[in-house]
């Protein structure tokens, strides 16, 4: 089994976020770029395969050579090889027309992405990939086991979760739940130094457009002070739910 | 010319979701000098809508279950067959799913977890949540047909005196290698995303064997249950009630939080409540600073409290 796992380059969980350039710009000053974290489970997930079912697994990212440490830490964990294709992320569709080359040429049984990048929280990519590749699409990903050509998933649905069946080519939405937090892998020496030597392949791009542009940002308002109330008259508080807030 | 919008359902019952989407789409339609088509899978009467702007309704009465692939050829079609050049769906994880197969069906670009009506309509320009509510973002979608995910609990019911035509309409459906071979739902609980309330608890509840002043105050308030990472990560709790940047992101009208230190990481997903509400023994735990309202004290003193005063309330105001 080929898998590939997409790989989204976003700040790290703790980064306070501010804007540059007239709040047009993410200001990735004093910044820390992760793995993003959905992607993290999944490439977890592409490890379990690789071990025990003899599965290869490429990871890819599409966007520039800022972001070849993420890739590197992918190899890091275990991935095989690296590709990055160079050019700016500008918007999901544009990112799925890239990815979708990448898994055309490579003949990608199984494609791991995440449900969403904690960045733009576009959650469009994973989607968007399977609708131009023709593959099986399962979103919210929460389990995953592979037979043969056959695919066993849970996605979580509202308020629960289902079993799907389906089969090969897949592609993912991946989240927490396709391995445990406690599985994540913090990459050691000997696995930094393998991935020095693994192959990290640059790509020209296709052309594709980007059908949104995020134009503008803004900051949410700052908030009021908090209203305390004494652990002594929670009745005040129901009050101020019931008359204040009138949100019971 | 009109504005499509995906109203979903449930056995046979519109959402409150639906009726949200319903009126944002009514919005759209206005500023743009159009009509609101609804359309429908397997509703029994879906005049309700009349009531939120919706001009007409295609009831899709040939398919059965939610299928992904099939719901977003079908919502294509209905697209295509009434012009639309704005395709309105909501933030559930139905909508999350077909929302990227339905854009690249209709070569459309895609905004999701809008919150505002749009800005202006040409350039077609959404404000919606980025960075996990820790900023907001201003889309522009520059394709011809566009499709808008709005996110829960943003931009309310809006109530409008009108009447909805109601259609069937029967699309050709196209064949899907995804089958649905169980669900695993709780029918008696509200889940995070339709929530009104949230009643969320962290580590300093202590353990497992605490969660039923949670469970009982949630049902009191007609709530939903949530965690903070930890918990989950302790297996107190399942993974699905994680709320935060790497958890679900709870956008409900009130959300307390007893025992939860407020984490960046947490607040990320919690920001979009529109009243926070704070239990903790620490005054100086951070989230007391995104937070409405707070009580500084024991949470095994004050959610009992809370309970009783409740039941007070709902008695009275019954
Ligand atoms: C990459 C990454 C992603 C993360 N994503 C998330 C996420 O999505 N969601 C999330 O929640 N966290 C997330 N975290 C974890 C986050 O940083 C915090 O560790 C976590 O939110 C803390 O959970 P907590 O508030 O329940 O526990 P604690 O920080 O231990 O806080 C417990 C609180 O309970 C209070 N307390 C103790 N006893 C009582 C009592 N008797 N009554 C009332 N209050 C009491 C304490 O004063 C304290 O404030 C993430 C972390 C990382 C590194
Ligand atoms: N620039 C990118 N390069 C590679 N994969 C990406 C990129 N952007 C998004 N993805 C993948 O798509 C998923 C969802 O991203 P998004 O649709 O942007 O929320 C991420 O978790 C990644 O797996």
């Amino acid at each position: 089994m080929k898998i590939l796992v997409c790989i989204s380059h976003v700040p790290d969980t703790t980064s306070k976020v501010n804007f540059t350039e007239g709040d047009t710009k993410f200001d990735t000053n004093g910044v820390q770029f992760v793995i993003n974290p959905n992607d993290e489970f999944g490439l977890t997930r592409a490890m379990w395969f690789k071990e025990k079912q003899g599965a290869s697994v490429d990871v890819v990212n599409i966007g520039g050579t800022e972001t070849e440490p993420t890739l590197r830490k992918a190899l890091a964990i275990g991935a095989d090889s690296a590709i990055r294709v160079n050019t700016d992320a500008t918007d999901g569709f544009a990112v799925a027309k890239q990815l979708a080359k990448v898994v055309q040429d490579g003949g990608y049984d199984l494609v791991i992405a995440g449900r969403e990048s904690i960045d733009y929280n576009g959650g469009m990519v994973p989607g968007m990939l399977a609708a131009l590749t023709d593959a099986n699409f399962v979103n919210n990903c929460i389990g995953l086991e592979v037979d043969g050509s056959n695919a066993t998933a849970t996605r979580e649905i509202d308020g629960g979760k289902e079993t799907i069946s389906t089969s090969l080519p897949l592609i993912i939405g991946g989240q927490k739940g396709l391995v445990e937090e406690s599985d994540l892998r913090i990459p050691n020496m000997r696995g930094i130094m393998m991935a020095r030597k693994k192959p990290l392949n640059v790509l020209e791009p296709v052309d594709a457009s980007a059908e949104t542009s995020a134009v503008k940002f803004e900051k949410p308002a700052p908030k009021g002070a908090v209203k305390l109330v004494s652990p002594d008259n929670i009745d005040e508080l129901v009050s101020l739910l019931h008359n204040e807030a009138k949100v019971i | 010319m009109s504005v499509l919008v995906y109203t979903e359902s449930e056995e046979g019952k519109l959402k409150k979701a639906a009726l949200e989407v319903a009126s944002y789409a009514k919005a759209v339609a206005s500023q743009m000098g159009t009509t609101v088509t609804a359309v429908t899978f397997n509703v029994s009467d879906a005049s309700e809508l009349g009531n939120y702007g919706v001009d007409k309704v295609l009831n899709i009465t040939n398919t059965s279950e939610f299928n992904a692939k099939i719901y977003a050829d079908a919502l294509k079609q209905a697209a295509e067959k009434e012009d639309a050049k704005v395709v309105i769906v909501s933030s559930s994880a139905d909508s999350k799913y077909l929302a990227p197969l339905l854009a690249v069906g209709l070569n459309a670009g895609y905004a999701s977890n809008v919150i505002e009506a749009p800005v202006s309509t040409s350039p077609f320009s959404v404000k919606r949540t980025a960075f996990t509510n820790k900023a907001f973002n201003f889309t522009e979608i520059n394709t011809d047909v566009k499709v808008v995910g709005v996110s829960s609990n943003s931009f309310g019911l809006v109530e409008n005196s009108g009447s909805a035509t109601v259609e069937d309409f029967s699309p050709s459906l196209i064949t899907s290698n995804t089958k649905v071979q169980s669900v695993d739902k709780a029918t008696d609980k509200v889940s995070i995303a339709d929530a009104d309330i949230v009643v969320s608890g962290g580590r300093g509840l202590k353990g497992p064997e605490n969660w039923g002043m949670i469970e009982e105050l949630a049902e009191v308030l007609g709530a939903a249950t949530a965690c903070s990472k930890p918990v989950s990560d302790l297996g107190w709790r399942p993974h699905s009630e994680h709320v935060g940047q790497t958890g679900k992101p709870v956008a409900s009208n009130l959300y307390i939080a007893i025992g939860i230190s407020g984490a960046i990481q947490h607040l990320a997903g919690v920001n979009a409540s529109k009243v926070k509400v704070v239990i903790n023994t620490d005054p100086e735990a951070p989230f007391f600073k995104a937070a409405d309202y707070g009580v500084v004290g024991d949470a095994f003193e004050v959610v009992p409290q809370l309970i009783e005063k409740l039941k007070e309330f709902k008695a009275q105001n019954a």
